[in-house]
């Protein structure tokens, strides 16, 4: 174990595409990317680890830790291959799941189709039984009719059952009856109940969260099963452990007994690691911005913290349309998803405007310029005209792109129809991608209250550094960061994750009648729930508890987070918890709401361990003007022409070194583009800063 | 590059951009509105208009009720206010139901937007508040007087002072005063979100007006709706729908009037107005005669003034599609949820094979008072409000959708949630298997709501419930869709509007319309009549 005395960790992220190997030495990087291989995961994660040790030349014994992400979890409620399951739930409410909110997505469409349930209509099933608002048992469960429901889920085969019953949030001794008399009949059967996957008030949300962690629970746990005992017949002996949704780290059993936590977590890792950048800089509110092949990925730091919400919606059906996919209630790093990467391809609406995504060529085809059959115009191919693409030093000059190409696809699908000639196209293109990522980011940030233009913008993947200035300048962003290594951002944020778990319950209350014992009560259930999963990863160590109370004026319908400090409440704290609740909603929305009662709708605690600190980074201002390797015609789409820009090389800036937009900074994965607006400047720890010129 | 070229696609963004601001207008007054239908059912609008108070974007967020209302809105506040009686930091206020968006319980606030001291444009949105006073939400009134406080279009604001006086009046007319008074100065508020956008907007792209920007909007929206509408066969088609009403049936009679720019829909031939509060104002029924036309012929064309000019709506005067003040208006959304049905049947005729059946159409919107019983002590009085949808028309191609609002935006609250807000407990809410008209496509399932009081309470509802005598239809030879019932657990039969009880112990039990079906029953795929026997969509014998 180790090598040198320095800690070998390696982050491990499969993500649609590509499966990324981040492998650190004490504070040396090594890092790889393969083509993800969609039968058996495990193979590409065994042989990219072999890469790295290689390269690195220590022996895979020499492995302290592997921390693992995959969206595994989420490609399987997507393509619908999971579990044969059953739902056991209320008498009266065997259609949530598939009546969903009762509304269309799209208003103007009259033959939307909405997503089916993941358990269909014949494998749901109901129990007499009901809980009643406050908990109490209105209707008690008989033990008759459940094992007689039992045996007939037995007897067909179902491989996985989900439990969710009405207000089992409130009182689990329903569920865990079922699932007890399940298993005493069926001992190997894989059981989810709501109460312990999602113990959150809203029955669509919860039963579909159930159903979700049911459905992915086999699959999940064969995959790691299988790769636990790969990793060691390939030569490792070190733990693996988990990345979940929360940005957390879990044990592989956790994340066996909860694959649905698993859900979105390579872009949490994403979010960790503008975190991580974050944190070294000491910037308190940073906006990270993530942008690949199909879609960005944007992200709201504050305080080193990326933002997080108790609900979120994966699988969407319809160009990532709120509403087309299925609600899952769970601890999420909460990111808006679009339809914008490089493999974007644009086309001509019946207004004669042009549109970009939310279809992909994806790698295959891919854009007009990769030559692999794509012939559609994609973001990539606008970047390639508009010169912010060196079309012989792609991937490294591993691939050449045909600008030729990519001027017919733009011509005949663009230009053509709109009588513009093709670098007016490309332009749009680009334009409308931004516009669409800006839209965005400024959307989520007026639903968090926020104002982006206070905030630092930290952008990683491979198709972001192009556009990052455009966006800034968009959203009228000063300060703009590119780490080093963007590329595998997600598999270095792994490295960076604290062992911890979040827990939320629903617990209503209002303040007028403040209740400290029950406040108390339900502070001490989480934090215990919380602190058990984060010390599966991690024995001794001290945790971090935070809590956050979700709080309203009666009457509201969305709640505002309330940070809380852990600890025992007297019942003279009513006065404090308004306090602080309106001052949350004084900064959300500008002004208080006098004369109305305020309530407590959920909690959430997180336990976390701590972190390094990651080495403090202080600014480094221009010293010297970086090396020119030459220039290049590049279009600034804020001064709507070409300019002669300076082509610098990354890998031979210095700390210090700095270069004027117009300019282009190019290396192996990507190039970064720096606007005629802004001046970029390379920083001590190889991030470039882009910043505004004064 | 030319010049020209080169602006239009400028324009393009600006356009997209400009959308966007509205639509962060609209997410701001969802995230602070007290009012459940505003925040759960997308029940407002907001949009931005030029100096001469033409609409150049609405939010794609909200309600199809409002489009055409918040279209013409700000016409009606500059007339009324006066055009040299507008000044910086001025906001303007109605909750006209003939001038805002068909009844009180909608507030539209209107403000001036100022660039460098001179009027760029205007900003507006509506929402439905919790209360406007008089007999509460319900079709029992006489006359738009008893429904509650009427507020002409007059200044909420004069250069940035609120009027204190007309603040006092409306808290002291409503119920929930702090909660409406809130509400009013979110609508204010997220006008000023939508100004402040702009402002930026406008600075990024060095604009002095949004002349320009608009007239580029306008041209290119009507260019595509002239185009759309000149590809459609030419004639006049006509339909005529029969549903409930309050005391009486209601025949809703579409003309359209199809010409090679515009198309004409009249309701001439609809009922007379109704004694009770189920009136439509024209610009009501307007707006989802409109919906149902965008819907069939531009979907895809974001609504602004010119997107609007060429679908043309008029009924004659007595005519419950259109009445005067002072007729009640309350719960207009009855019958204007069900004009849309109305209309595509017209469309069909035009355009066989491309409009769906008849659907539930109207929501059934269940508002519950709880009260204790007599002597019972720690019982609690609460206001219960729960949007229930039943089953969507079968399309040509499709089957409908079960329990999906159609044509309101609405979304459904939790039960769980709900039974936190007053002492009832629902039995069941679950899909109402059988349904669905029968057809190649079966219409969607409507579905079955119980609920019931508390031990210890009674409950009193607003019964408005339309598709019990008069179930929606099917087309093509499909089938009808399963008429709606109204009754006790017991079956005792209720009447489907009005004001009405249930005494503790029984529940209520409502059984939503099924959709109509598409084409003969008959042609029905083998695969698709398994999975519905299997899914029990359907009754098995």
């Amino acid at each position: 174990m180790t090598t040198d005395g320095k800690q070998v960790r390696v982050g491990v992220d499969i993500g649609g595409t590509f499966t990324d190997i981040a492998m650190e030495i004490g504070s040396d990087l090594h890092s790889t990317k393969l083509l993800t291989d969609y039968s058996y995961p495990e193979n590409a994660i065994v042989k990219g680890i072999e890469t790295v040790c290689e390269a690195a030349g220590v022996p895979l014994s020499a492995i302290d830790l592997v921390i693992h992400g995959t969206t595994l979890a989420t490609n399987a409620l997507i393509e619908r291959r999971g579990a044969r399951t059953a739902l056991i739930t209320t008498k009266g409410f065997r259609d949530v799941i598939e009546m969903r909110t009762e509304s269309r997505f799209e208003q103007y469409d009259l033959n939307i189709v909405l997503p089916a349930p993941l358990v269909s209509r014949d494998d749901r099933f109901v129990l007499d039984e009901r809980i009643g608002p406050d908990g109490a048992v209105l209707k008690p469960l008989d033990d008759a009719e459940v094992d007689a429901l039992c045996d007939r889920i037995i007897a067909k085969g179902f491989e996985s059952v989900a439990i969710g019953l009405i207000h089992s949030y409130l009182n689990d001794s329903h569920e865990r009856r079922v699932r007890d008399r399940l298993l005493a009949k069926a001992p190997g059967m894989a059981v989810s109940i709501s109460a312990e996957v999602s113990p959150q008030m809203r029955e669509f949300q919860r039963f579909n969260t159930v159903c979700a962690n049911a459905f992915v629970k086999p699959l999940i746990a064969s995959y790691l099963n299988r790769l636990v005992s790969r990793l060691k017949d390939a030569g490792t002996d070190c733990p693996v452990f988990m990345i979940h949704s929360g940005g957390g780290i879990i044990s592989v059993e956790s994340a066996i007994e909860f694959p649905v936590r698993l859900l979105e977590s390579g872009p949490a890792g994403g979010a960790i690691f503008a975190a991580d950048v974050a944190t070294s800089y000491g910037i308190d509110q940073v906006v990270s911005y993530d942008m690949g092949g199909t879609t960005a990925k944007i992200c709201l730091i504050e305080g080193q913290v990326p933002k997080t919400s108790k609900t979120f919606e994966v699988a969407r059906t319809w160009r990532f349309k709120k509403g087309s996919g299925m609600p899952i209630s769970i601890p999420v790093i909460e990111m808006v998803e679009i339809g914008a990467g490089g493999g974007s391809i644009a086309s001509v609406d019946n207004m004669r405007q042009i549109r970009v995504g939310p279809h992909s060529a994806g790698s295959e085809p891919g854009p007009a310029c990769y030559g692999r059959g794509g012939d559609q115009p994609t973001v990539t191919d606008a970047d390639l005209l508009l010169g912010r693409l060196d079309p012989d030093a792609f991937a490294g000059g591993k691939m050449k792109l045909d600008r030729a190409a990519s001027e017919a696809a733009l011509t005949r699908e663009l230009s053509d129809r709109l009588g513009i000639d093709s670098t007016t196209a490309a332009f749009g293109i680009g334009e409308m991608v931004d516009e669409n990522m800006s839209n965005a980011a400024r959307m989520h940030a007026v639903e968090n209250g926020k104002e982006l233009g206070d905030f630092t913008m930290i952008a990683f993947g491979g198709a972001a550094p192009l556009h990052a200035s455009r966006l800034c300048e968009k959203l009228a962003i000063d300060t703009l960061l590119i780490p080093q290594g963007a590329g595998v951002g997600s598999a270095i944020g792994f490295l960076r994750a604290p062992f911890g778990f979040e827990s939320v319950r629903s617990a209503y209350s209002r303040l007028s009648a403040f209740d400290a014992d029950a406040i108390n009560a339900t502070i001490r259930d989480l934090a215990a729930e919380a602190t058990g999963f984060a010390r599966r990863g991690t024995p001794d160590g001290a945790l971090d508890l935070e809590c956050t109370a979700y709080m309203r004026y009666v009457g509201q319908g969305w709640e505002v987070p309330v940070p809380i400090e852990v600890r025992d409440y007297a019942q003279a704290d009513g006065k404090g918890f308004r306090a602080l609740f309106d001052d949350c909603y004084e900064r959300f929305f500008g002004r208080v709401i006098e004369g109305l009662d305020v309530e407590i709708v959920s909690w959430s605690l997180r336990a976390s361990s701590r972190v390094p600190t990651p080495i403090k980074v202080s600014r480094t201002e221009r010293q010297r003007a970086a090396p020119v390797a030459g220039t290049r015609k590049l279009f600034d789409a804020a001064q709507n022409r070409f300019n002669d820009a300076h082509v610098v090389e990354r890998h031979v800036m210095q700390p210090g070194d700095w270069v004027a937009g117009p300019a282009v900074i190019t290396e192996r994965e990507t190039s970064t583009i720096v606007t005629a607006s802004r001046d970029a400047i390379l920083q001590a720890d190889g991030c470039l800063l882009i910043a505004a010129k004064a | 590059m030319s010049s020209t070229t080169l602006s239009d696609v400028h324009k393009q963004i600006m356009w997209n951009r400009l959308i966007s601001v509205v639509e962060e207008q609209a997410v701001t007054l969802i995230r602070t509105a007290f009012s459940t239908s505003v925040r759960e059912s997308g029940d407002l609008s907001a949009g931005v208009f030029n100096r001469a108070g033409l609409m150049i974007a609405q939010a794609v967020t909200g309600t199809p009720g409002h489009v055409n209302a918040m279209a013409e809105a700000v016409g009606h506040f500059i007339n009324d206010i006066g055009r040299d009686n507008i000044f910086e930091g001025d906001v303007y206020i109605t909750n006209d139901p003939w001038k805002g968006t068909g009844h009180l319980h909608d507030f539209t606030v209107v403000s001036p937007s100022f660039r460098d001291g001179a009027l760029v444009g205007f900003f507006a949105c509506t929402a439905h508040v919790v209360d406007v006073g008089g007999r509460g939400f319900g079709p029992d009134a006489n006359e738009v007087y008893e429904e509650g406080i009427f507020v002409p279009i007059m200044k909420f604001a004069t250069r940035g002072t609120v009027n204190q006086d007309l603040v006092n009046i409306l808290r002291n007319n409503v119920r929930e005063a702090h909660q409406v008074v809130g509400d009013v100065y979110s609508l204010a508020a997220c006008n000023e979100i939508g100004h402040r956008r702009l402002m930026d907007m406008m600075d990024e792209f060095v604009l002095c007006d949004l002349e320009g920007l608009a007239d580029f909007i306008f041209k290119r929206s009507y260019d595509a709706t002239i185009e759309a509408i000149a590809a459609l066969p030419r004639g006049q088609y006509d339909n005529v729908m029969r549903v409930d009403g309050y005391a009486e049936p209601i025949d809703i009679a579409v003309h359209l009037d199809v010409h090679a720019d515009h198309i004409i829909c009249d309701f001439a031939g609809t009922s007379p107005p109704s004694p009770k509060g189920i009136n439509c104002p024209l610009i009501y029924s307007a707006a989802y005669a409109c919906y149902a036309l965008k819907c069939s012929v531009a979907p895809e064309i974001p609504n602004n003034h010119y997107s609007l000019l060429p679908f043309k709506v008029k009924a004659p005067e007595d005519c419950i599609l259109n009445v005067k003040r002072p007729a009640p208006v309350s719960v207009r959304h009855v019958l204007g949820h069900l004009v849309p049905d109305a209309v595509l049947g017209a469309v069909h005729k035009m355009l066989p094979g491309q409009v769906p059946a008849e659907g539930a159409g109207a929501l059934w919107n269940l508002h519950v008072s709880c009260r204790p019983l007599r002597g019972v002590k720690d019982g609690q009085r609460a206001e219960v409000l729960l949007f229930n949808s039943g089953g969507a028309g079968a399309r040509p191609t499709l089957d409908g959708l079960s329990a999906t609002a159609f044509p309101s935006g609405v979304h459904s609250m939790s039960i769980e949630a709900t039974e936190h807000v007053g002492p009832v407990i629902f039995w069941r809410k679950e899909l109402r298997d059988g349904s669905g008209g029968a057809g190649e496509f079966r219409g969607g399932l409507g579905q079955v709501v119980e609920i019931a009081p508390t031990a210890g309470h009674e409950i009193y509802f607003n019964a408005m419930f339309d598709r019990v005598a008069y179930p929606p239809r099917g087309r093509e030879g499909g089938e009808d869709g399963a008429p709606g019932v109204v009754r006790l657990d017991d079956g005792t039969v209720l009447a489907a509007k009005g004001r009405q009880h249930v005494p503790e112990g029984r529940r209520l039990v409502l059984e939503l319309p099924g959709g109509g079906g598409y084409g003969p029953a008959s042609a029905r795929g083998a695969e698709a009549d398994a999975r519905d026997r299997a899914f029990e969509y359907v009754l098995n014998d």
